[in-house]
């Protein structure tokens, strides 16, 4: 039987406000436990809430940049449940009338084409904080957890999506998507390993022509684009073995596990919670005009879709090379800065995603914390373009502004010598030693074929090209060898 | 000293009759000798309060002195106070120490005030007879075989039997008005956002509204003035501008609309209280008021209505006493769950736990919508019962309470309970302020006036209330205590 997958994603995303969203303490990531969690934060007696306007502000820039509603009117509920790192026994959440209503994310595929992915709202909520199993003992042998409650309070914004993604790929795909909007807003860092960024995954199968959705499970808190898709692969071919077993696949929370590549049942429907969500009567409901709306429109930054288009019709840049250079609010930032400083957006896109992008893949760095500057890069391609430098050393003057051996391309060609010879009398000279040492190349030269001689030339110039360290041009070698050989036929 | 109202001992205290410090020590010393018996106080606080009034002293002496500087107060045990004990009158909380002050206490204590200590309560605020109290019950200072009333009947007796001239309570359903009228002092329970719920401990959110109680109502304009006013740590708390509710204390009543609600002289009510109110009613037809009969047409809603939505939000807000954090936690866990289970058992009394388990009940999903949504619907038009009403009269009168204090231990069915705060309930639901004032005696037990008006008429309530005090002399009573007569 043919199968066809459906994938929800209800995607996390800490917003990157200085305070947390009820309260004053610090967002910081990576303080000692319990330094940056206030009286609001541990849920002590008589404490309230305040609504930090930052993480309202970041909300309706998302709505915006994924062209939702936003609703006049939204409510924070309550949603109850005891946990020892949810301090108040209830996590303040929107559950009726969310933030953000129905909107939508284009989504780019590895092969190019697009899709559009409903988004079915996002609504703000607070974090929990954690518990830390390991290492705590109460000195009498007694394993114990500890609490730490920085990470309570943390503004989220969760995401949800419709059930319209198809395959793995098209999951990894939205969440990269949704990924780049939120840091090109800079509503967060986005950073996964951190946390800031995590999704709960939604799949369930159906044979191909089926209408309604097969029983579906959700994986909770994946934290990487590949562990996506693999949780979700994973899951699809357990699903389907299942049913194809004679199975039911029954709604329960799953969990991956990266180590084995597994996911693991955490527990079923029936042992769900009921968390008994109501309006909290504490916060009032946030009311939003339409010139606060008007205002926050007005501030939004260029998006990656419109990027990716602007590179594509402006900058003359093929579909995927757009695609890629838009894709991350930094990556673009340094392309068009190398753009600036070399005029020619073509051969920026050809530096960024040819030497750059696997220098970086290599050292597995960010594109913000590349060694090599965008001028710095920029100043290397202008030099290759005014022919100042071969290609050839070229890749040897970027290798040594990734070591940080110069200033500047410039400083480098200088120090190393690099600069191309052009004056084609002291290439002629060359060309006339080579010639004079290599006295049986040159009968052979001279007894071959006419039309094989082009390739014979090939020893010629590396000859020539030795001699010089490289720096003679070689278009001017080619000719002018071609011109002196041919006069000796 | 102790029988002065604030308003007299503001000015004994500028006058130089006497100080804060020998205020202080002389009540004090009526706790001392008399709280025994009382329990009115879970917490005395003799140290703070002499300091405090040792600074109020000092700054009288710079010619800093406001119009509450120096006057003692004492504090439901509600309120978090800053290195002091806060209970909530529960077990839970026997070891709470709050790092912060209420913002109204916070306001008490700028406005150089002296805490004489804690005052005791039904647990978590829940109770109509201070009964529920881990501490023990609190006597009412007329009749020691009586209830305070609740839940702020530490509070009240407290102020009845001359320990503070004044103290702070809180009123989710009746609880600042229910026992001022038993204790024969005056209560306001203001607009609910007039004053910041910040640092009080919540029992129901969306009800729970702080107020002054004193022997008079120019005492409570002369709190009101400290305590009200916009909060930015409290976001239900309003942000409008606090008039001065002294300034119209004086304006005469001649004109007056007053409304007596049909439904508040019904069934149950006891003859004697009834008796009382309307002769009060027939003092301010003296004084110029016009009355006639409204109908407030849901008010028998009211009390479904509150034990849907009141311990609905109880049991949310007190979800966070887990034993993780603060507060008592049961001895050995064996795991998670053990924890959880044996420190709430164990620290949550009875009454507490009964509405606990309704709020989870009707939260709960498949009976949201047949209770706690219906409860709100039923809100809305209580509420817009009342606003029917003051479009036709100024002010709503009726009785505070359908009896006056009944016998220690005499309710012992919660839901006979539950229908002492009759009249006071839907208030709250409504979020109007309300004032009790007293009006009489069935016996030894005081009666107590309750005057209704719309949002933010705190200053009319207090002058309608004010010029009832100017002639009548209820307020002016005082309890023979045992220790005194003896």
């Amino acid at each position: 039987m043919q199968w066809e997958t459906v994938i929800g994603l209800e995607v996390h995303v800490q917003l990157a406000t200085h305070s947390k969203i009820f309260s004053g303490a610090s967002t910081a990531f990576g303080a000692e436990p319990n330094t940056q969690a206030c009286a609001v934060d541990l849920g002590l007696p008589g404490v309230l809430p305040v609504l930090n306007e930052q993480a309202v502000a970041m909300a309706v820039q998302f709505g915006l940049a994924i062209h939702a509603e936003i609703p006049e009117v939204s409510v924070f509920d309550r949603k109850n449940y005891f946990y020892p790192d949810l301090p108040k026994g209830y996590q303040t959440s929107q559950m009726y009338h969310p933030i953000v209503g129905p909107g939508e994310v284009e989504v780019t595929l590895d092969d190019g084409s697009s899709k559009r992915v409903r988004v079915h709202h996002a609504h703000l909520e607070e974090d929990a904080g954690k518990s830390l199993h390991e290492s705590f003992s109460d000195g009498m042998g007694h394993a114990m957890t500890g609490i730490d409650l920085n990470r309570a309070g943390t503004p989220l914004l969760e995401i949800v999506s419709e059930p319209d993604m198809r395959s793995a790929k098209e999951a990894a795909a939205y969440l990269k998507a949704i990924h780049s909007i939120v840091t090109y807003l800079g509503i967060s860092d986005g950073n996964m390993a951190e946390g800031s960024m995590r999704c709960d995954v939604n799949v369930s199968v159906r044979p191909v022509g089926q209408a309604e959705f097969g029983t579906r499970a959700e994986i909770k808190n994946v934290n990487s684009f590949r562990f996506v898709e693999r949780a979700i692969e994973f899951e699809v071919e357990r699903q389907i073995e299942l049913i194809e077993d004679g199975g039911k696949v029954v709604q329960e929370t799953r969990l991956y596990d990266p180590e084995r590549d597994e996911t693991r049942s955490m527990r079923t429907k029936e042992e769900a919670n009921d968390y008994r969500y109501f309006p909290c009567p504490d916060l009032l409901p946030v009311v939003l005009d339409a010139a606060y709306v008007d205002h926050l429109r007005e501030t939004l930054p260029e998006l990656p879709d419109e990027k990716r288009a602007r590179f594509q019709s402006a900058l003359g840049l093929s579909a995927y090379d757009a695609g890629v250079l838009a894709a991350s609010r930094e990556m673009a930032e340094y392309f068009e800065a190398v753009k600036e400083a070399c005029g020619d957006a073509k051969q920026a896109a050809n530096w960024v995603q040819g030497e750059l992008a696997g220098a970086l893949n290599r050292e597995g760095l960010a594109i913000q914390d590349s060694p090599v500057s965008a001028p710095q890069l920029g100043g290397l391609i202008a030099r290759v373009m005014d022919d100042t430098i071969s290609g050839k050393a070229a890749k040897q003057v970027f290798q040594a502004l990734w070591n940080g051996q110069g200033a500047n391309a410039d400083e480098v060609i200088e120090a190393k010598g690099l600069k191309q010879v052009t004056d084609s009398g002291a290439i002629e000279a060359m060309i006339d030693r080579v010639i004079a040492d290599s006295p049986a190349q040159v009968a052979q030269y001279r007894d071959a074929e006419p039309d094989k001689r082009g390739k014979m030339i090939g020893y010629f110039v590396g000859q020539v090209m030795k001699a010089s360290h490289g720096t003679a041009n070689p278009q001017q070698v080619n000719s002018l060898l071609k011109e002196k050989l041919d006069a000796l036929c | 000293m102790h029988d002065k109202t604030l308003t007299e001992l503001a000015a004994s205290l500028a006058a130089g009759e006497f100080t804060s410090r020998e205020l202080t020590e002389h009540l004090l010393g009526r706790i001392e000798r008399l709280d025994g018996t009382l329990n009115s106080f879970i917490t005395v606080t003799p140290e703070q309060a002499l300091a405090a009034a040792d600074a109020a002293d000092a700054a009288r002496s710079r010619g800093e002195a406001g119009p509450l500087t120096g006057l003692p107060v004492a504090i439901k045990d509600l309120f978090c106070t800053d290195g002091v004990l806060t209970t909530a009158g529960s077990k839970m909380l026997a070891n709470f120490i709050a790092p912060y002050d209420a913002s109204v206490v916070e306001r008490l204590k700028a406005a150089g005030t002296v805490s004489l200590g804690k005052a005791n309560l039904d647990e978590f605020a829940m109770g109509s007879s201070n009964e529920n109290s881990a501490f023990g019950a609190v006597k009412n200072p007329w009749d020691t075989s009586a209830v305070p009333g609740g839940s702020s009947g530490g509070s009240a007796a407290a102020v009845a039997a001359g320990l503070a001239p004044a103290a702070m309570g809180t009123d989710t359903g009746g609880s600042i008005r229910q026992p001022a009228a038993f204790c024969g002092i005056t209560g306001l329970k203001p607009t609910y956002g007039r004053v910041s719920r910040w640092g009080i401990i919540a029992y129901a959110s969306s009800l729970d509204q702080a107020g002054p109680m004193a022997r008079t109502a120019e005492d409570c304009a002369l709190l009101l003035n400290a305590i009200a006013g916009h909060d930015p740590r409290d976001s239900t708390c309003v942000a409008r501008g606090v008039p001065d509710y002294r300034e119209e204390l004086d304006a005469p009543l001649a004109g007056l609309k007053i409304g007596l609600p049909r439904e508040y002289f019904g069934d149950g009510l006891d003859p004697e209280v009834e008796r009382a109110v309307r002769e009060a009613v027939a003092v301010y037809e003296s004084l110029g008021a016009t009355v006639r009969e409204v109908s407030l047409p849901h008010t028998h809603y009211a009390i479904p209505a509150y034990y849907v939505i009141a311990p609905a939000e109880a049991s949310s807000n007190l979800s966070r006493y887990d034993g993780v954090r603060f507060g008592h936690r049961c001895e050995n866990p064996s795991d998670l769950i053990d924890l959880y289970k044996r420190s709430r058992a164990e620290g949550f009394g009875e009454e507490v736990k009964r509405r606990i388990l309704i709020g989870t009940h009707t939260l709960s999903e498949g009976f949201f919508d047949a209770y706690y949504k219906k409860a709100q619907q039923v809100r809305r038009l209580i509420r817009q019962d009342f606003l029917d009403a003051f479009e036709e009269v100024d002010v709503l009168m009726g009785p505070a309470s359908p009896t006056p204090a009944f016998d220690l231990g005499a309710q012992k069915d919660p839901v006979s309970m539950y229908l002492q705060d009759i009249y006071t309930i839907a208030v709250n639901l409504a979020g109007i302020p309300g004032i009790s004032v007293p009006a009489g005696f069935v016996g030894k037990r005081p009666v107590g006036l309750q005057i209704l008006g719309t949002h933010f008429a705190e200053q009319r309530l207090l002058n309608v209330a004010h010029q009832f005090q100017q002639a009548t002399d209820w307020h002016l009573r005082r309890p023979q205590l045992v220790e005194e007569s003896a």
